[in-house]
């Protein structure tokens, strides 16, 4: 089942079954991933595969915060986005398998997932190519007197591009209603932050360009969801930008190709011991609200949703070639594409 | 048939610009110095105090920020006009132009698509220099999912913006910077053919002389040239250079039997080369002679003007070549 994404405003307290619907929802993406790995070694799944595991908390714990007619954009590291935000999973499960039921009907694969029905603007591929884009969007709303909010997620990597100075200067100087989120992971593919960066705390570079910024555990789905209310509360009360840098760290490869020369095991292991899972599960059940029932529950729920969505992405049938040059343009009134 | 006003072609831009501002609310244009410089060419001198600075958007130099929110906002539902102030300085935003939008339509299965007009000028002329002056028309007509127009005429400047405002899809116009002064009488706009067709500007019977935007004047003087010599030629103006209208080509070199394409592009993977292609793809047994092609020299377009011009297609060049394509020399 879906999460929906007209939630009321969270609470400043925390109710527990808000925070078992952050566990669902977080699970459905690591559970969703692991079987992507999984296909991908059966090439069922080609090309490019970025597994968000680890990072879970940031999509699902955004998401949280933002409305239905909000607007999303996003990386090449989008299939946590895309399920928080309400793309079926067996929407998302076909188009890694490039099949015509997917959310982009095949032609986008794993980096390009694109959804209307949840303003979904898609996976961008190109670092920091996205970030124009959300500028653009928030200025629609704006000349068109909309009240929303357009987010906008990148990886750390991104900082170091001139789009992404170009847009938060536009943001800001047009006082666009941009919700900026730097998921910084610690490594742009295999380039340490400390490496590529000379000022390593980045949430301090949205300063620059008068834009208030907080800097939140990415790892811990509450203060993700609290960090993003409170950022989306004051975009939609003064219509100005707000930067949310949210730390965290990616425990698999950058793709399926990378045999992760650059860091050690052992820095792995420390990260993936305060996972957003792990932490969320060690959490209700040090509070005693989390049985082993609920949690096996929980897990049979996603396992039936992951198996009807690869089922539905087997049977998917393949766009026929016919059609490779169609809504390559708009197709004519006439009906023929130019 | 014309409607009595002669205007230049700066002026006829400035107008389509009026119009389309005043036809459609989505429509706004931003671009650096559009607004209180009045546009680095003047095009919209004056649209600031007339529409305000919402809609007259001064950008800061970030073309691919300011190109990408153009994208942005073409999805969330306007209809932006970008100017980006040459041609050159578009290289900045090539990301957003090739990697953006060209591509969501198709990578989205159809979901969104991206009703954006991107325009620029180029072209040398004005001893601009190596970092001014470029012709690079072609590396935009190579990418599919874009549209590429380059209005020749003053009234192509007048009418070819709505068209591709009305487009669904990015159209990127070029303006060629040695056409902003010409003075032409402005036609009603139903003689203005829709924006995908080329059109013949001289009707001619023994060979055709293909070309595009700031070349079209001196393909007419040779074409003059040309005719006091006893040799008749056809001048295509091709106005779009994506999608090229290959019937019109064929049609008119089924009826010469010969053709040269001016092109102030480098003739290395050049358009004119794209154009020969097609007829020898679709014409050769229509040919009477080898197609000859007058193209820039192969050189960053230098300072001083003797050596601009040298660079550059010249009627001289395109008359020796038309005689030599006609064995007439």
């Amino acid at each position: 089942m879906a999460p929906a994404n007209d939630k009321p405003h969270l609470k400043p307290h925390v109710r527990r079954s808000h925070l078992l619907q952050l566990l669902h929802g977080m699970i459905r993406i690591r559970r969703f991933e692991e079987k992507c790995a999984e296909l991908y070694t059966l090439e069922k799944i080609r090309g490019f595969l970025h597994l968000y595991i680890g990072e879970e908390a940031i999509a699902v714990g955004c998401n949280e915060a933002l409305a239905k007619d909000d607007a999303l954009i996003c990386t090449y590291r989008e299939h946590g986005h895309a399920l928080a935000r309400g793309v079926s999973m067996t929407a998302v499960m076909a188009e890694m398998y490039g099949k015509l039921n997917g959310c982009s009907r095949g032609r986008g694969g794993s980096m390009h997932l694109f959804d209307a029905e949840t303003r979904f603007y898609g996976g961008n591929a190109i670092v920091a190519g996205g970030l124009p884009l959300a500028v653009g969007l928030a200025l629609a709303d704006k000349l068109q007197n909309r009240k929303r909010v357009t987010a906008c997620f990148f990886g750390e990597g991104a900082v170091a591009e001139g789009e992404f100075h170009e847009s938060l200067n536009l943001a800001a100087l047009w006082q666009l209603p941009v919700l900026f989120v730097c998921e910084n992971n610690l490594y742009a593919m295999g380039t340490a932050l400390k490496i590529s960066e000379s000022e390593q705390d980045i949430h301090q570079k949205a300063a620059g360009y008068n834009i208030k910024s907080e800097a939140v555990d990415g790892m811990n789905v509450v203060e993700v969801v609290q960090a993003a209310q409170r950022a989306c509360d004051s975009i939609r009360a003064d219509g100005l930008p707000r930067f949310l840098e949210c730390r965290t760290y990616r425990f698999r490869a950058h793709s399926m190709f990378d045999s992760q020369l650059y860091r050690d095991k052992a820095e792995v292991e420390s990260w993936q011991q305060k996972g957003p899972i792990v932490q969320l599960v060690q959490w209700l059940r040090d509070y005693h609200q989390l049985s082993d029932d609920e949690l096996r529950s929980l897990e049979r729920q996603v396992e039936l949703e992951l198996s009807e969505a690869v089922a539905a992405a087997e049977r998917g049938e393949f766009e026929p070639v016919d059609n490779l040059t169609a809504d390559v343009y708009t197709p004519s009134a006439s009906g023929g594409a130019a | 048939m014309t409607d009595g006003t002669t205007m230049s072609y700066r002026e006829a831009i400035r107008q389509a610009l009026r119009e389309a501002m005043n036809e459609d609310p989505r429509v706004f244009l931003m671009g650096e110095d559009v607004g209180h410089y009045g546009g680095c060419y003047g095009v919209s001198k004056g649209l600031l105090s007339e529409f305000g600075d919402e809609r007259i958007r001064d950008t800061p130099l970030s073309e691919s920020g300011f190109v990408g929110a153009g994208v942005g906002a073409a999805l969330g539902g306007m209809r932006p006009i970008v100017e980006v102030m040459t041609v050159n300085f578009s290289l900045l935003a090539l990301d957003q132009i090739v990697n953006n939008a060209a591509t969501i339509r198709h990578m989205s299965g159809g979901q969104f698509n991206v009703p954006l007009v991107i325009r620029m000028a180029s072209g040398a002329g004005r001893q601009l220099a190596a970092q001014h002056s470029h012709s690079l028309e072609c590396w935009y007509a190579h990418v599919p999912g874009l549209k590429v127009l380059a209005p020749a005429t003053v009234a192509d400047a007048r009418f070819m913006l709505k068209m591709a405002l009305d487009d669904p899809d990015p159209v990127v116009i070029f303006e060629h910077v040695m056409l902003y002064n010409n003075e032409e009488p402005i036609p009603t706009p139903d003689r203005c053919p829709p924006m995908e067709q080329a059109f013949v500007r001289r009707e001619g019977s023994d060979l055709t002389l293909i070309t595009y935007g700031g070349s079209l004047p001196k393909v007419l003087a040779a074409a003059e040239e040309l005719s006091h010599a006893g040799i008749s030629a056809e001048v295509l103006d091709l106005r779009s250079l994506r999608p090229l209208d290959t019937d019109a080509i064929v049609r008119s070199v089924s009826k010469t039997h010969r053709a040269l394409t001016v092109d102030e592009g480098w003739r290395t993977g050049s358009l004119a080369g794209e154009i020969s292609a097609i007829i020898m793809e679709q014409a050769f047994w229509e040919l009477d002679a080898p197609v000859g092609r007058v193209c820039s020299q192969e050189v960053p377009i230098p300072y001083p003007k003797h050596l601009e011009d040298a660079a550059l297609p010249q009627r001289g060049e395109i008359v020796q070549s038309a005689k030599q394509i006609m064995g007439a020399v």
